[in-house]
């Protein structure tokens, strides 16, 4: 089309940074996250963490994001529509990414803690009902898209609950906590190889199998992904024997041994958090940008860079809690991520919070902050829409159409 | 930046350190105790009033962290005890700073000279009460123990048995207050009525420490209960 032979360059090169402000405002969000907590596991230096984190959010957002960027790509609005004025949805999609990324600016020095997914699902929305026509949206879509955010925290709430009820049956409440944390430790760890390769198996390596005209049944990737388990099992198993009891610590809080061991599986599930924040979060950054220029793998490596590791260094209640909330609120990401499904990393791993302390595991919860981030979604929604239809405008306006 | 969006501001501060700090520091008082009476029996005032003064700051100092306790503990936190237990539990460990500071200062203010007769049962009781406090300040040390493990088990067992045997001390206590009254009985028309008064006073308010104690440990059954 001559409209794009003649802004082709200026529109790539707005959606490039577009595009960085997004994942400036997603970093800048997490960096929060990192920020605000103390480093309770001195497992890693925040150096290690950094470099873990960066390779597992790249990693999430480019073996397990593929479903997530389709959906916020192509599911939410009906390209049919736009077949006829491809400018509205690079149009729409620049502003979507200009509105999210503002809207997480915003929220950011307001101190309000927003979901980059909101932002942006509220911001496709918005254009194309507003902007474009009511009929441009999937509702269909956007229903099951909503109803996960529901579902999500309570899922993600349910297994972590299970999580920390199964560590105290297994672990805190045994006569000899430090040495069953040594024996049953690895099998979670299990569970955190298992899933990620289960994911990447299923979902993320499938167009690559395809085009090597490879097929891999069920039984077969499950056979893989639990061989991976077992492979990250045994790493686990030998940095917790590096792990001795010093009976010094155990004077002031007898568990202090115990929370060592389980720092160490705050490794691997943080790891399993920041693949999950990848394959979901930073994939939904992407979407936008994938639809206007094809410069997917570079753009997800922007967002993947700017990205701190929030969550190694999350959970003020105890390693051996943090690591229930963190597996929960991961498993229920990453297979939301596998179904496609758009859902908040932040939301997800509240309602994982909250299971563990239905199960009596932490101290304190500020409930009246709880409840801000449960508001802030209904806020989300039409600030990102309000925002993009402005956007929408505006480049419809400056480039004269 | 105002970067405060962080995820972890959903963790309240958890309110079993700041309770256990309190009561360590009612505990600072009532192990004054021992050193002031040993002090008033030498008739050593100067030294009492040396004392007496550590017990007023560690007793101020109590209160300050009381205060800091209870601003922070708005309705709105999630916790795995109830707020209104816990408020109840420092209010009583507060009790025995106060209690242990108004002892001796009665004692202080009046000069008062317990009878050699009575000084070896009185220092006795008065032990024997600190060590009920210390057994309360046992359990309450238990807390985060009992948070570790999600208020169950081997854990929860292990706490019922330490408030049994501060239970048991506290019976103690009041077999020693029976023996002092007593003896005091015997003794009393040879003193100054007012004086034995006074005696019968503080016998109550250290056999009151004891109570007290004895009452941090109901306390903290009931949140093994929930």
């Amino acid at each position: 089309m001559e409209f794009f032979t003649e802004y082709g360059a200026i529109l790539i090169i707005i959606a490039a940074m577009a595009g960085f402000f997004m994942a400036w405002g997603v970093g800048a969000n997490d960096v929060a996250n990192a920020m605000g907590t103390s480093v309770g596991s001195k497992a890693l230096t925040i150096k290690q963490a950094i470099l873990i984190a960066m390779v597992f959010e790249f990693a999430g957002a480019y073996l397990a994001g593929g479903e997530v960027t389709s959906t916020i790509r192509k599911g939410i609005v009906d390209s049919a529509i736009f077949a006829e004025r491809p400018n509205d949805l690079v149009f729409g999609m620049l502003s979507a990414l200009l509105a999210a990324g503002t809207w997480l600016m915003i929220a950011s020095f307001m101190g309000w803690p927003v979901s980059t997914t909101h932002s942006i699902v509220g911001a496709i929305v918005g254009f194309a009902a507003i902007g474009v026509s009511v009929d441009a949206v999937h509702w269909g879509k956007v229903g099951t898209i909503v109803a996960s955010w529901v579902v999500s925290p309570v899922i993600a709430g349910t297994l972590s609950f299970a999580l920390f009820r199964s560590v105290q049956r297994l672990i805190l409440l045994q006569e000899d906590p430090f040495t069953k944390a040594k024996r049953y430790i690895p099998i979670y760890m299990f569970f955190v190889g298992f899933l990620i390769a289960m994911v990447t198996l299923l979902k993320g390596l499938k167009h690559v199998f395809k085009d090597n005209g490879m097929a891999l049944s069920f039984t077969d990737s499950a056979l893989i992904a639990s061989v991976v388990g077992i492979v990250v099992a045994i790493i686990g198993s030998y940095l917790l024997s590096r792990i001795k009891r010093d009976l010094s610590l155990e004077t002031d809080n007898r568990f202090a041994n115990v929370e060592r061991v389980f720092a160490v599986l705050m490794i691997f599930t943080a790891c399993a958090m920041a693949f999950a924040h990848g394959s979901n979060d930073v994939a939904n950054a992407v979407g936008p940008l994938a639809a206007v220029v094809s410069i997917v793998s570079s753009g997800g490596d922007i967002a993947a860079k700017s990205i701190m590791p929030p969550w190694i260094l999350l959970l003020g209640g105890g390693a051996s809690r943090g690591f229930a909330a963190e597996l929960g609120a991961a498993a229920t990401v990453v297979i939301a991520s596998g179904t496609g499904l758009p859902i908040s990393t932040t939301h997800t791993l509240v309602g994982a919070v909250l299971g563990v302390g239905l199960a009596r595991g932490i101290g304190a919860l500020n409930l009246r902050m709880v409840g801000s981030i449960f508001l802030s979604w209904l806020v989300t929604l039409p600030a990102g829409a309000g925002l993009c239809i402005i956007f929408f405008y505006i480049f419809k306006a400056s480039f004269g159409q | 930046m105002a970067l405060s969006n962080s995820i972890s501001n959903i963790f309240g501060v958890s309110p079993i350190k700041p309770l256990q700090n309190h009561m360590a520091a009612a505990i600072k008082c009532v192990d004054l105790l021992d050193p002031f009476l040993k002090a008033t029996f030498e008739d050593n005032w100067d030294k009492a009033t040396d004392v007496f003064d550590k017990i007023s700051a560690e007793e101020q100092s109590a209160d300050d962290l009381k205060k800091q306790f209870r601003m922070h503990m708005p309705k709105s936190l999630f916790m795995p005890v109830s707020r209104g237990d816990l408020l109840s539990i420092i209010t009583k460990q507060d009790n025995i700073a106060n209690l242990t500071k108004d002892i001796c200062g009665i004692i202080l203010g009046r000069k008062m000279a317990i009878p050699k007769k009575l000084q070896d049962d009185f220092i006795g009781f008065a032990e024997s009460s600190a060590e009920t406090c210390h057994k309360a300040h046992g359990a309450i040390n238990e807390l985060d123990e009992l948070l570790e493990t999600g208020f169950a088990g081997s854990e929860v067992k292990f706490v019922k048995k330490l408030i049994r045997d501060l239970a048991a001390q506290e019976q103690k206590v009041d077999k020693k207050e029976q023996k002092l009254r007593k003896k005091l009985f015997n003794i009393e028309t040879d003193l100054s009525p007012i004086d034995v008064i006074f005696m019968y006073n503080i016998i109550d308010q250290i056999g009151g420490l004891a109570d007290t104690a004895e009452l941090i440990g109901n306390q903290v059954e009931l949140l093994l209960a929930k």
